[in-house]
C-alpha cells in the first residue's frame, strides 16, 4: 500500500514537473507546478511529516501559486514568442541536466547510506515542532520572522511607482 | 522490496533535475522562477527523508524554515519581475541584454 503510494505521487510530482517545463502556457504550467506541489505533500505525509505537507500547499497551493497566476494575468500574454525554445539550448540543457541527475543518483547509489528501515514510531506532532522551534531554534524563528519583514518592505518598495520613472510603452 | 532512503532521495534528485532542466530551456522569466521553486522543493524532499530515516525532527524544521524563505523570495522575485516588465516591457530573457556590449 505504502510502496504504490509512493509511487503515485513521485509519478504525479516529476510527471507535473516535466509538463512545467514542457509546457508553452504560462498559466497552464502553473497549474501543472500546483500539481507538482501536491505530489510533494502526499510525499511528506508518507513520510510521517504532515504538519508539513499541510504548510506546504497553505504556502505554495495558497499563496505562491495563487501568486504567480495572478502575476502571469498582469503580464502581456502577447509577449510569448513563436518558438518557446532554442534548439541548441534545449540539447545543451538536457544534456547538462540529464548530468547533474544522473551525478546524484549514483552519488545516492554508491554512497555509504543505512539501508535500515525507519522507525516505527515518529513523534512530529504539533508539540514536537513547538519544543524545537522555541528552544534550540529560537534565533533562527527570530531570524526568518526579520526577514519576512524585509521581504514585505522590499515588495512595496519594488511595486511602488516613483515620481518621473516613465513605464516602458 | 519497501521504500527506503534510497528512493526517497533519488526522487529528489529527479525533481531536481527536472527543475535544472527548466531552468537552463526555459526563455520566460516566470518560468524560470516556478522551475527553480521546483528544485527548493526537490532538496526539501530529500531533508525530510534525511530526517525521517534519522528518527529526529531536526530535518523537518529545517524544511519550516525553508518554506518560510520560499515564500518572501517569491514575493520579492515576482515584484522584482513585475518592475522589470513595467521599465522594460518584457520578461524574456533573450530580450533583457541590457549589459550586451
Amino acid at each position: 500500500m505504502e510502496n504504490s503510494l509512493f509511487y503515485l505521487f513521485s509519478a504525479l510530482t516529476v510527471g507535473s514537473a516535466l509538463a512545467v517545463v514542457l509546457h508553452k502556457n504560462t498559466v497552464n504550467a502553473a497549474v501543472c507546478l500546483l500539481l507538482s506541489l501536491l505530489g510533494v505533500a502526499g510525499i511528506f505525509a508518507l513520510l510521517d511529516a504532515l504538519l508539513l505537507s499541510v504548510l506546504l500547499i497553505l504556502v505554495y497551493a495558497g499563496a505562491v501559486v495563487a501568486l504567480f497566476l495572478f502575476i502571469v494575468m498582469l503580464l502581456k500574454p502577447q509577449t510569448e514568442p513563436k518558438k518557446a525554445y532554442k534548439k541548441a539550448s534545449v540539447v545543451a540543457g538536457t544534456m547538462g541536466a540529464a548530468l547533474l541527475g544522473l551525478g546524484l543518483c549514483s552519488f545516492v547509489t554508491r554512497g555509504q547510506f543505512s539501508t535500515a528501515p525507519a522507525a516505527e514510531v515518529f513523534h512530529a506532532g504539533l508539540k514536537d515542532y513547538g519544543a524545537m522551534l522555541f528552544t534550540t531554534y529560537l534565533l533562527p524563528v527570530q531570524v526568518v520572522g526579520f526577514l519576512l519583514l524585509i521581504a514585505m518592505l522590499g515588495v512595496i518598495v519594488l511595486s511602488k511607482k516613483f515620481e518621473g520613472q516613465e513605464d516602458a510603452k | 522490496m519497501n521504500v527506503g532512503l534510497n528512493e526517497y532521495l533519488i526522487l529528489s534528485a529527479l525533481l531536481f533535475a527536472v527543475g535544472f532542466l527548466g531552468v537552463l530551456v526555459r526563455k520566460n522569466t516566470l518560468v524560470i522562477y516556478m522551475c527553480l521553486e521546483l528544485m527548493l522543493v526537490a532538496s526539501t524532499i530529500a531533508l525530510v527523508a534525511f530526517s525521517r530515516f534519522n528518527g529526529t525532527l531536526d530535518g523537518n524544521v529545517f524544511v519550516f524554515f525553508i518554506l518560510t524563505v520560499a515564500a518572501a523570495e517569491v514575493a520579492v522575485g515576482l515584484a522584482i519581475i513585475v518592475a522589470l516588465f513595467r521599465k522594460r516591457g518584457t520578461v524574456q530573457v533573450e530580450e533583457l541584454n541590457a549589459l550586451k556590449n
